[in-house]
């Protein structure tokens, strides 16, 4: 284990952003994001999280794919993407980290999407445990452990120190790039950290959510159960939740007129949107109901029952604070969790 | 995201000839620039004409969606108030043109870029004056850069 | 509070009870103190109604979808909500047979996202005192002035008068006080006297952090549109997301101007924007230019006045006024 003192810690993202761009959480506007580091950013590693989670930097908002040009009778075909150059992704929390294993279910298998790939391939994941989770958080409830993130390198952070440590072969790597600002260190402070935010996250108000009833056995029960329709009367059919989710995965292929083109892109869409797999027949899901029943059903039923188990909602809490209405999966899971009429 | 070069002089301002559109109703100035045409007095070519049933026909997006495919300048021509074939449809073209111009201008967005002139029928002289004056306020903004969309750069 | 919530259940009740209204929509409380959710609710399952400071949303808009079905619905209208009401009764999408009016007083809403911004996290309890609020939290109890959390729109307060009711919880003169109302184009003027580049560089900041979620359209009492131009597919500018910085500005102008001259300055749109983008100066920018070049208007002050961009008068200013105000070039 390593360690650089927090007053230096300048001299470790000069030394990560080298030869490769380094994304951290960043302040701008006011707000938090994984944005470029660059000399004079308003680095904020003590917040929880940033609005848009980590997914943004393997499976952006919106990405060219291609872009086609007319030039008299002649159609040029470019490819529009960049997915080649290698980064470090600074600052994912345990929450996010998960997300990935998530995303990797759906983009990594077959047919394998290159884009993603190439992205994940490139990336470096450094990620930061949790010393402060908020009322919101309950990612332990998904087996997540926010003092042990997955990640190549994770790190801790107390109020003067950075602990740093290698978990895989990539993570040796970035290790050996940056190991001339790191001094060696042992890892008491790091244990102190992790026993005393196990205490903090025993007395999470969220922690003992239910999810014993998401079985393939109930999935029927719960589609049909009359409980949905009071949840999801008030949803203003808006993206938020999907849109700050890390694990949300949806997306769309549109094409832009641009006058002497086209360019082909993909953007993310939410189930929550009426023309949501609208098809040439018209929709299946007509109604708000059945858009907001569908993100749920897919995030705790449908997604573990093809994937072993594995839920695709990591517990960030981002939907809990950002949904204009105060209606999120916590809720569900409380709701449904129970068999109606008991 | 993208980076915004939005103070550029650079070496190609020489060569700028500004793409300008202008909307012209119907019943008034579109007929004043057929009339321009036809007495020979001159403006310049990269004035593209929309012609449009009334001013008032004219809503934000349209300015807007000039901009994004390319347009350095838009211009609104209708008949001159108390005018309008259809009576009254120029003074809320007015209206709203002059809460769009000062949002924009709010956002930041240089405010001699768009422009709205009455011109009649039997204005054929007016029209072209005014092409050939909102040609030369573009040609000294220089190229739009703030309200343009980089996918349709050529 | 403790006293109004429970004059208001009363109330309710007896109107439920007495068949004035056959349902209600109110509020129902959360996981958190926080977190409260519009609900309808009836006769069976009134005791889940609360009000508390932190029922801010404005639930007019959702009396649209309400007054198309069977029977009368009752609404809680806060004093600022009523202008959204009048707005969509002028306009013809609330149906006002179908709704019965029941004015709430309220001394203004409390903003958690304020509360976490000053790092007080990890709430389990807010305990609001009038002008001191206790908050308790995972790492100990803490206070905060009323004053720092109040929800944008309360610092511009309205007043305390319901401008549109078929009843009164309280009568607007005994009603507690309402926050003093800041001069809400304080910021519109600052921003207004900056250079024209000051303020691109401030707006490009805002907008492009948007994600494309439309909370600030779907939220927005103004925007009743039942297919938006953003997702019309024939429309030219739909779009999920937003692929350039070109679509940031135009979504935003467009939002704003669709509803200008209607807009209410109920504060919604900022309020439910995830990244906090102050979209309610784009709205006070409508406004001040509405009240500067064509007289006062309030939109919602009553249902009846004709909308300053559905009426002219023949000596309107010309556009290029633009020209000779604003902040320099």
């Amino acid at each position: 284990m390593f360690k650089i003192a927090l007053d230096k810690i300048d001299e470790l993202f000069a030394a990560l952003s080298g030869n490769e761009t380094l994304y951290l959480p960043i302040e701008k506007s006011g707000e938090i994001e994984f944005y470029p580091y660059e000399k004079d950013a308003k680095v904020r590693l003590d917040a929880l999280h940033t609005v848009k989670s980590a997914k943004d930097l393997f499976f952006p908002q919106t990405e060219n794919l291609m872009n086609m040009k007319l030039d008299g009778k002649n159609i040029q075909i470019e490819e529009g993407r960049h997915v080649e150059d290698p980064f470090v992704l600074f600052g994912v929390r345990a929450c996010d980290a998960r997300s990935f294993d998530v995303l990797d279910k759906v983009f990594l298998a077959d047919p394998v999407d290159s884009y993603y790939a190439a992205r994940r391939e490139h990336g470096v994941i450094v990620s930061m445990a949790c010393s402060r989770p908020e009322e919101t958080c309950f990612c332990n409830v998904f087996g997540i452990d926010a003092t042990m993130p997955e990640g190549d390198v994770v790190v801790w952070l107390d109020t003067d120190h950075l602990y740093w440590e290698a978990k895989t072969e990539k993570g040796e790597a970035l290790t050996k790039t940056v190991e001339s600002v790191l001094t060696d260190s042992d890892s008491k402070a790091v244990e102190a950290q992790i026993a005393a935010t196990k205490e903090i996250m025993d007395k999470l108000p969220l922690k003992d959510l239910d999810l014993t009833r998401f079985t393939e056995d109930e999935m029927m029960n719960i589609f049909n159960d009359s409980r949905w329709a009071e949840m999801s009367e008030h949803c203003l059919g808006c993206g938020t939740c999907t849109f700050v989710c890390p694990t949300c995965q949806c997306y769309d292929i549109r094409d832009y007129d641009t006058g002497h083109g086209v360019v082909r892109y993909r953007c993310w869409d939410s189930c929550m949107y009426r023309d949501f797999t609208r098809m040439a027949h018209g929709n299946p899901r007509k109604s708000q109901l059945e858009r907001f029943r569908q993100r749920f059903m897919h995030k705790l039923v449908y997604f573990p029952e093809n994937n072993d188990g594995m839920f695709s909602c990591v517990g960030c809490g981002r939907c809990l604070s950002k949904c204009p209405i105060h209606t999120n999966i916590a809720k569900v899971i409380k709701t449904m969790g129970v068999k109606e009429h008991e | 995201m993208q980076v915004n070069e939005t103070n550029t002089v650079n070496t190609e301002e020489k060569e700028f000839t500004p793409l300008i559109v202008a909307f012209c109703c119907n019943w008034c100035s579109y007929a004043g620039a057929d009339l321009a045409g036809s007495s020979r007095l001159s403006y310049p070519a990269n004035v593209k004409i929309i012609r449009v049933p009334c001013s008032c026909r004219v809503n934000p997006l349209f300015i807007l969606r000039a901009f994004q495919r390319g347009a350095d300048g838009v211009i609104l021509c209708g008949c001159h108030p108390g005018d309008c074939h259809y009576s009254t449809g120029n003074y809320y073209a007015r209206r709203r043109m002059t809460l769009l111009f000062s949002m924009l201008d709010y956002l930041g967005i240089e405010k001699g870029r768009t422009r709205v002139e009455w011109v009649s029928a039997a204005e054929g002289a007016k029209f072209s004056a005014t092409m050939n004056d909102f040609a030369a306020t573009i040609h000294k903004l220089g190229p739009n850069r703030k309200l343009r969309d980089l996918r349709c750069e050529k | 509070m403790r006293e109004i919530n429970e004059m208001l259940k009363k109330k309710v009740s007896e109107l439920l009870e007495n068949g004035t209204a056959d349902r209600i929509i109110g509020w129902q409380a959360g996981e958190f103190c926080y977190d409260v959710t519009p609900a309808v609710m009836r006769k069976d399952n009134l005791d889940e109604l609360f009000y508390n400071g932190f029922c801010g949303a404005n639930q007019s808009k959702y009396l649209i979808q309400e007054s198309l079905e069977e029977g009368k619905v009752l609404a809680l209208l806060k004093p600022c909500d009523t202008y959204s009401f009048n707005q969509l009764v002028k306009e013809h999408r609330v149906n006002r047979e179908k709704v019965y009016a029941l004015g709430i007083p309220c001394s203004g809403m409390l903003d958690v996202d304020k509360i976490k911004a000053l790092g007080i996290t990890g709430i389990l309890s807010i305990e609001d005192n009038g002008e001191e609020i206790k908050v308790a939290t995972m790492y100990g109890d803490k206070t905060c002035k009323r004053t720092e959390v109040l929800q944008e729109r309360c610092k511009v307060c309205k007043g305390k008068e319901h401008k549109a009711y078929d009843e009164l919880l309280i009568p607007d003169e005994d009603a507690p006080e309402v926050p003093n109302g800041e001069d809400r184009f304080e910021l519109v003027n600052k921003l207004e006297a900056m250079t024209s580049q000051e303020r691109f560089d401030f707006w490009r900041g805002e907008l492009s952090k948007c994600i494309r979620c439309n909370a600030c359209r779907n939220v927005c009492p103004a925007c009743s549109c039942r297919t938006c131009v953003f997702d019309n597919d024939n429309s030219g500018v739909a779009a999920k997301s937003n692929a350039d910085d070109f679509e940031e500005n135009m979504f935003h102008i467009i939002r704003a101007f669709h509803v200008a001259g209607r807009c209410t300055d109920c504060g919604e749109c900022s309020r439910v924007c995830p990244q906090h983008i102050p979209l309610h100066l784009l709205n006070r920018k409508f406004i001040k230019d509405i009240d500067e070049f064509y007289g006062e208007f309030q939109a919602g002050e009553d249902d009846t006045a004709k909308g300053p961009l559905t009426a002219y008068t023949e000596g309107d200013c010309e556009p290029s006024i633009v020209m000779e105000k604003g902040g320099e070039a």
